[in-house]
Order: structure tokens, then sequence, then C-alpha cells
């Protein structure tokens, strides 16, 4: 348990409504209030599909409020500008980690377990426990 | 006469990168779109004409104060895979020079040997799998021989760039195994690895700033 606020978690997708989309699909699995925070970095700088560092940069930033922020992201340039970021810059806030997770049953796990208090690192591992859901 | 690898010199670079972008970015964007999602070289364009217009603002002065200051431009404004791997690429290689004001032909081989290990780290990447480090690693191993054989800076550079050029062809044959060209699986093969095109752009600009040949 933190005593400095919840676990935030940012989505980070190619595309804007991809993110926003599962973003608000978590809020509304998790049934708690209060619900962790979750933002959405979802394409490019212009609008299209892509990657923007800024919104990542920004989306880190509004939802930390102390406990530290899980990213998840969906593939390729999203992944490594999040990885580019975390392993050279001084952008990010502290305690931000990226979770090797499936991106929408991750983003429900990780929104779910945040709502309840848990750690940073409790919250990464409950993202990268989605991947052994398996439907078939 | 080989020039000092001061901030000017890679400031002379940047701005033929550049223009190199300016004027090949429609071929690497082609090349992208046999088998990429065909951006390469709008992003490269836009990562670089922003890393050019921040300098200019604030030009710093040395050569790793340069190489840093592209890369965060190039993470920040590219949006496609390319700007966090040249980004990182760039940006590491800048810290490992340190705040000298001029850095030897040895220190710049040892700057690019740690942009390699940043890519491969970042991407994952090994020699073979059809991406920029298919250009970069022989390129980096013809620029130390190179050295170590008596050449100055200007030939070295030179044989980086060559050997760039045949790496990044020698991509044709190969299957991608990494990124968005590794989903076409053998549909890749035939095909040039457009990073592996964009790094043999940048290093013969470096080849041709040393040569003096730049605003050719």
């Amino acid at each position: 348990m933190s005593d400095s606020g919840l676990v935030g978690v940012v989505l980070v997708s190619h595309s804007n409504d991809v993110a926003s989309s599962t973003a608000e699909l978590a809020r509304g699995l998790a049934g708690r209030d209060p619900v962790a925070p979750v933002a959405a970095a979802g394409g490019d700088a212009d609008g299209g599909f892509g990657t923007s560092s800024e919104a990542i940069i920004e989306a880190t930033r509004k939802v930390d409020q102390g406990a530290g922020v899980v990213v998840l992201a969906d593939l390729g340039s999203a992944v490594l500008t999040v990885k580019a970021l975390l392993a050279d810059g001084d952008e990010l806030p502290d305690q931000v980690v990226l979770a090797d997770a499936p991106f929408v049953e991750g983003a429900v796990a990780a929104v779910v377990t945040a709502s309840t208090g848990a750690s940073l690192d409790a919250v990464a591992t409950a993202a990268k426990e989605a991947y052994e859901y398996r439907k078939a | 006469m080989d020039p000092v690898l001061d901030a000017a010199f890679f400031l002379r670079w940047l701005a033929a990168a550049t223009e190199v972008m300016d004027r090949e970015g429609d071929r690497l964007t082609e090349l992208d779109s046999a088998i990429g999602d065909a951006d390469h070289g709008i992003n490269m364009r836009r990562g670089f004409n922003a890393a050019s217009d921040a300098v200019a603002k604030e030009p710093p002065d040395t050569p790793g104060g340069v190489l840093v200051g592209v890369g965060r431009q190039l993470i920040s404004k590219v949006g496609g895979a390319s700007g966090p791997l040249y980004g990182t690429a760039l940006r590491r290689a800048g810290k490992s020079l340190g705040d000298a004001d001029h850095v030897t032909p040895e220190q710049l081989r040892d700057a690019l040997l740690t942009a390699v290990d940043a890519v491969s780290e970042l991407g994952g990447a090994a020699p073979g799998d059809k991406t920029m480090l298919d250009a970069m690693v022989p390129s980096v191993q013809a620029y130390g021989a190179a050295l170590d054989s008596g050449a100055g800076l200007t030939q070295a550079l030179a044989a980086a760039a060559a050997a760039a050029d045949e790496g990044a062809a020698a991509t044709i044959p190969l299957q991608a195994r990494k990124g968005r060209a590794s989903y076409l699986g053998e549909r890749s093969i035939g095909h040039q690895d457009p990073g592996a095109t964009s790094i043999a752009l940048l290093i013969d600009a470096f080849a041709r700033t040393a040569k003096g040949d730049a605003d050719e």
C-alpha cells in the first residue's frame, strides 16, 4: 500500500481512439471509487496514427500522485519511445515503469489493481500477468 | 588536412544531414512503402528540420552538445520508431563525448560504438535482421579499421560511408525480423531496408562534411 496516492496508469497507442477507449473501458471495469488515475497518450503530434513523446510525458505527469506510474504501450514506436524516454531522459517523473503486458487486458488489470491502492510493483505485475489469461 | 572535430564540424554535419533528408526523403518513404508504413522519409525530414531549427536558436558549443540536442529533437519530433532509435543513438553518442570542445577521431569511433550498442539494446535487433544496424555495424567497423591502419579522419569517414552503403544494399535479400516489416515474412525479401538506407545517408553526410564538399 502507498501512503502517497494511487499508482497512475498511462496508455500509449498508435491510435488516439484506441488509447482513449481502452482508458474508458479500464475505468469502467475498475468499479471502484476512487478509481486510479488513467491517462491516454494516443496518436502522433498531428492527430494521426503514431507516437508523440510529448503526449507521453504530459500523460505521465498528469497521473503521477507520487506513488509511481505504470505505462502500457501497444507496439513499435509506442514501445520504443517509452523505452527511450526511460533510458536517457529527464523528462519523465520519478518511478515510471513500462509494463511488459498485453494492451487491453493489461490496462484493465493495471487500473483495477491500482484502484485498490496497490504498489507500483504490484500494478506492473498485474498488467504482466494478464498475458496468462488464455482464450483458447 | 583533416578538419577538427569541434561543435562547428558537427553543426556542418547537421546542415548536410538535414539537406540530404530534404532531398532523399521521398526515396526513403518509397522504400518504406514497400515493407513499412510509408512514413520514414517524412519522419526523418521532420525530425532533422526540427533539430536544425532548435540548434539554430541555441547553438551548442561542444560536439557532445550538438549530438545530444539533435537526439532529443528526434525523439520528440519524429513520431515513428526511427525517432527513439536515432534519437537514443545520437543522445548516447553525444553523452559519451562529454563536454570536450573538440574530440579525436578515436573518440568519435567510441561514440559511434556507443550508438550501435544503444540501438541494439533499445530495438533488440542483431545484424542480419534487416534493420539500421546492418548499415551501422559494418560502417563503424570500417571506420575503426581505417583508423587502425593509419588513415586520417577524412579517409576513415569515406571508408565508413562506403561500408554503410554496402551494408544498406546488402539488406535487399534479407528477411525482416524486427518492426512492421517482420509481419510480412518472406515478402520483405527483395526490398532495401529504409532505416539502413537513412543510416548510409547520415554517414555519407559525415564523410562529405569532412571532405569539405557538403554544400555541393
